[in-house]
């Protein structure tokens, strides 16, 4: 078994809370940049223009990209040779997410008791962690902030097998244009497909950690994620909904088998500061 | 074009949706919980923390200063969840909101019947948009944190004139101009 220390966990999600804010992927930028030549609107072009002024900025002063620092969402895929020393795995990454983002001057955006007094938290735990046991002796840790204004967006549809493929397309264009300029177009949506009505939706949010635009190793998702990206641009929402071709910079999609009764669609829509850092441990 | 704060008539009368407008002056800052609040009060009939004739309310919660900084990243937050609250607020003489996304028809109404404006700045630009701001202090409801009521001295805000007094819609009309029907 290979050791790794609770504190090691700690500080990687200290860093990985600040970086993921500060600095927009690469992936991320070509995508705008390469939207920039596609968009025929010139109040589009000025938006796109802004986000790349604006990934800048942040950048360079080290400060957040959005104001929304997001929920602080964790993938974990633990190696099965791992062991875990020195503390709960859970509270590390609690603690890393409270230090990154006070440390940070983060925006704590978590309140408790949602549905009633709705109080701050202050320290924007606690995080939403996804485990996964993996062979191997390493541990991957992806902080994923998400903000409110695109996760308000998501949808989950339990479609008829008779739906089929065009169903699925139509769900996922009319989620879009009902979400219209809310979630900070231009989007990157997120699709999972199958499972059951949890996993759908974990699919469809986890499909966001590809970089983005790069095709599904599926050929049938592949061509799904195009034939989706085609018509969702065709909505004309555009940048911030003012009008545009690029309302989505990129379709991603995830699949798995379901059950015979069932179809299950889910959207989980991500805006242009789509964040996410990673590091193998 | 260039505008200043409090907005009079003759300002607001003068915008057209999709026009684009730099807002300099003092401009207030609210979201979620504190609309909740200043509508709670306005219930009970007790003073408000903010004059609200002739201004204009900010829909955002910014990040934290880093020292130094009038302000941390500062870019708007989605409107819709404000337009419970809108109509009475507007109805008290509130004369602008700046946010992001689609208004509901109640909102839009009460935008035409107490001539007032919507504007919507760049969603996920707040480190850009925080250039803008000059000063910044909390003046009310500090515990609600990351939504406490705040006021702003800004320069030169960049915004886009969304809903205006004669019915205009500028995502209606991004959207008639841009769609491809199938």
């Amino acid at each position: 078994m290979r050791e790794i220390h609770y504190n090691t966990i700690v500080e990687a999600v200290e860093r990985l809370c600040m970086e993921s804010n500060y600095f927009l992927g690469d992936d991320v930028l070509q995508s705008v940049q390469k939207a920039l030549g596609r968009e025929e609107s010139p109040t589009g072009r000025e938006i796109l223009r802004e986000i790349l002024e604006n990934a800048r900025i942040a950048r360079e002063d080290e400060m957040p990209l959005c104001q929304d620092c997001g929920y602080t969402v964790v993938f974990a895929d633990i190696g099965q040779d791992v062991h875990i020393v020195g503390g709960d795995f859970n509270e590390a990454i609690a603690e890393g997410t409270r230090r990154g983002y006070i440390k940070g001057y983060l925006r704590k955006s978590v309140v408790a008791h949602p549905y009633s007094s709705r109080i701050n938290t202050k320290d924007n735990t606690p995080p939403v962690i996804h485990v996964r046991i993996v062979p191997g002796d390493k541990l991957r840790l992806t902080v994923a902030p998400k903000g409110g204004g695109s996760e308000n967006m998501s949808a989950l549809g339990m479609l008829k097998p008779a739906d089929g493929r065009e169903g699925v397309i139509k769900f996922v264009v009319e989620t879009v244009r009902k979400a219209g300029a809310n979630p900070c177009p231009p989007i990157i949506v997120g699709v999972g497909i199958g499972g059951t009505a949890e996993q759908a939706m974990l699919l469809a949010k986890r499909s966001l950690l590809r970089e983005v635009g790069q095709p599904s190793e599926d050929p049938e998702d592949a061509a799904l994620e195009a034939d989706i990206l085609t018509r969702v641009n065709k909505l004309g929402i555009g940048p911030q909904g003012l009008g545009g071709r690029i309302t989505a910079l990129a379709v991603h999609v995830l699949s798995q088998p379901c059950h015979i009764a069932s179809l299950p669609v889910a959207v989980n829509i991500q805006c242009h500061s789509a964040r996410h850092k990673e590091i193998v441990l | 074009m260039k505008i200043h704060t409090p907005l009079t008539d003759d300002v607001v009368a003068s915008l057209r949706a999709g026009q684009k407008v730099l807002i300099s002056g003092t401009i207030y800052v609210a979201r979620d919980a504190a609309h909740k609040r200043i509508v709670e009060a306005m219930d009970a009939g007790a003073p408000l923390p903010l004059e609200l004739q002739g201004q204009i309310i900010y829909y955002m919660g910014p990040a934290p200063a880093k020292p130094g900084q009038p302000i941390g990243s500062a870019g708007p937050t989605t409107s819709y969840r404000m337009d419970p609250y809108t109509p009475r607020l507007l109805a008290a003489g509130l004369k602008g909101m700046i946010g992001k996304g689609n208004r509901s028809q109640a909102v839009k109404d009460a935008i035409r019947q107490y001539r007032a404006v919507y504007f919507a700045s760049t969603g996920g630009a707040g480190a850009l948009i925080a250039k803008s701001v000059k000063k910044a202090e909390v003046i009310a409801y500090e515990d609600l944190g990351a939504e406490a009521l705040w006021k702003l001295e800004v320069e030169d805000f960049p915004a886009t004139v969304i809903n205006d007094i004669y019915g205009g819609d500028a995502y209606e009309d991004g959207v008639r101009q841009y769609a491809i029907p199938d």
